[in-house]
């Protein structure tokens, strides 16, 4: 008997049936695997932060397609008939365990995360609201990384959101990096890599360039976990591995420390 | 579609071979018959320059792209040769290596002493393996960084010069950090409190070119590119079609002439008629005067100043729709 669609749904991992009540209570990890599926950025923001405390700033920025780039105007509008939105960034504010702080989330689903004028703007304005108001900044990335539709002023954003890194780091104004599956390129060696702490989820792609590109370029063999979170974490880039299910409460504590304030509410995920 | 820059350079190529072996002819045969040749090779020579006035006159994107390339083209050991007194290259990141493509050190432009970085690129089959074809590692942004660093304790100007396809790709790279060390690249040269001034002087690849391109004053060379991606790359997303780079390379905006109209460079620095690598000497000229230009009108800033310029000058980086303003009822 074929599993029925709207009741099963197969791990994209293992291919083994999941119960679709089970798949959305496990947050989109597999049960029997552990494979984290990406989020969208709605359901990342529930399972995040303060329930209903988010709100979303600067939603109706959009791209200008400054250089009038073959096929971007369909690629954006099927971005936002994915999503529902402009641009692959959402930023607002939120409280995170009653700690007020400026957030980003990327879904990758628009556009794969990719990073044009619109994101970088968002991310620069994620990090400045922090600086302004001096509370902590944190951003989930989920990208491939600058939007080749925007050229040169794709590549200035890595730029861009690196000096708002500088300002903030300069100011002691804490930056955390949640990266989930994938988190590439242009965002990795730019703002992402350059957050006081960075969390990866567990088996998300984490790398510079394609790993095809990286295979090509190399006579070496290609160690078998590649480009991954634990790759990251056993050559000194992240500082920890953090399952979905207690992302959350990891950023409340190391928030809590940071900011010298303590954790007010650790460890409950989600109702 | 030319591939190559020497595909793109043969007819050109061929005819100064004709002109090379004419004027060998000419000083084996008897003084009467040279004057016959004199005027052939007269007459050759009108057309050779006749020929590279059309063709670098109306350079497209691609054929640009094919300049920037060319491994006749001055790289940046060479500017440095010709611009630069009292060179004293310096070496490794102190942490893991020497990175051999990018080079860096300390060197007098005009009167002023500066920290001089770039990537280094080699010519023949050897030399661009012991360049890497100029794709830096990890310990090359951190070369750059240590010199950086140290050029704002002794109050040196920097100067850098571009010249990338992109960064090192390979699993030796990833496992040390590259991106790591782009996005330190970057971060450091924000914290500088002495000017900076960067020029591309060839390829300007995406976050490997970006990492030390972070100044006070960015230039490019007339037939320099600057880009996010490889045309290759890009004609093989959009089209599945490497062999479309010519238009990708035309969609992506990649000259100096692009990226000024766009405002995200200060200036384009003429290399003079046929490329840089016809008249190397003429092209480090201009980029010297331009370098101490722009180093000398950013000396009556403070430290203060110096950071703030160059952090509000990316910050006005990118085109967005902003919204309307809500209307009220």
């Amino acid at each position: 008997m074929r599993p029925r669609a709207d009741v099963f749904l197969r791990c994209a991992k293992c291919r083994k049936p999941i119960y679709v009540k089970e798949f959305e209570r496990n947050l989109r990890v597999c049960p029997r695997c552990g494979h984290h599926h990406r989020l969208p950025a709605d359901e990342r923001i529930a399972v995040t932060f303060d329930e209903g405390s988010f709100q979303e700033l600067d939603a109706n920025l959009a791209s200008a397609n400054p250089l009038a780039f073959p096929e971007y105007a369909e690629k954006l509008e099927r971005g936002f008939a994915a999503t529902g939105r402009h641009d692959p960034i959402v930023r607002g504010v939120a409280t995170l365990g009653g700690m007020r702080v400026s957030a980003a989330v990327s879904d990758f689903a628009f556009m794969g995360g990719s990073m044009g004028s619109v994101a970088g703007e968002k991310i620069t304005r994620t990090l400045e609201l922090a600086l302004d108001e001096r509370i902590p900044a944190v951003v989930f990335t989920a990208t491939g990384g600058a939007r080749m539709q925007e050229g040169l002023l794709s590549l200035m954003q890595m730029a861009k959101t690196v000096g708002a890194c500088r300002r903030l780091s300069d100011a002691g104004v804490p930056f955390v990096c949640v990266f989930t599956d994938p988190t590439m390129a242009g965002v990795l060696a730019s703002y992402a890599s350059l957050a006081d702490i960075i969390v990866a989820e567990p088996g998300a792609l984490v790398g510079f360039a394609g790993p095809r590109v990286s295979a090509q370029a190399q006579v070496a063999r290609v160690p078998e976990n590649f480009q991954t979170s634990e790759f990251n974490l056993e050559h000194g880039m992240i500082d920890m591995i953090v399952p979905r299910s207690e992302m959350r409460g990891t950023l409340v504590r190391v928030l809590g420390h940071l900011t010298q304030r303590g954790g007010t509410e650790v460890g409950a995920v989600m109702a | 579609m030319a591939r190559s820059w020497r595909e793109w350079e043969k007819p050109l190529s061929d005819l100064e071979e004709g002109i090379r072996r004419l004027r060998e002819l000419r000083d084996r045969v008897a003084p009467d018959k040279a004057s016959a040749l004199d005027s052939q090779i007269e007459e050759f020579e009108r057309k050779r320059d006749e020929y590279i006035r059309i063709k670098y006159g109306r350079l497209g994107a691609w054929e640009r792209t094919l300049v920037a390339r060319a491994e006749t083209r001055p790289y940046t050991l060479d500017y440095i040769r010709y611009l630069v007194d009292d060179w004293v290259e310096l070496h490794g990141d102190r942490r893991f290596a020497d990175d051999k493509a990018i080079v860096g050190g300390l060197g007098r432009i005009g009167d002023r002493s500066c920290v001089i970085v770039g990537h280094q690129k080699g010519r023949d089959l050897k030399s661009r393996q012991y360049r890497n074809f100029g794709m830096a590692k990890p310990e090359g942004y951190r070369k750059a960084i240590r010199l950086f660093q140290m050029a704002d304790r002794f109050n040196l100007p920097v100067v850098t010069f571009v010249d990338t396809p992109a960064a090192d790709p390979g699993v030796e790279s990833e496992s040390r950090g590259i991106s790591q060390a782009i996005a330190e690249g970057m971060f450091a040269m924000f914290g500088l409190g002495v000017p900076s001034v960067s020029v591309i002087i060839g390829e300007g690849g995406s976050g490997g070119a970006i990492g030390i391109a972070i100044a006070n004053r960015v230039l490019m060379l007339e037939n320099s590119i600057y880009s996010v991606i490889p045309p290759e790359g890009c004609a093989a997303i959009l089209w599945r079609d490497p062999t479309a780079s010519d238009r990708a390379a035309a969609a992506l905006r990649l000259t100096a002439k692009d990226a000024l109209e766009l405002g995200l460079i200060d200036e384009i620095i003429p290399e003079g008629l046929g490329g840089a690598h016809r008249d190397p000497q003429e092209t480090a000229s201009n980029v010297k005067l331009a370098v101490a230009r722009h180093l000398k009108a950013l000396d009556s800033l403070s430290k203060e100043e110096i950071r703030a310029q160059r952090l509000q000058k990316f910050r006005n980086m990118g085109v967005v729709a902003e919204p309307a303003p809500t209307r009220d009822p």
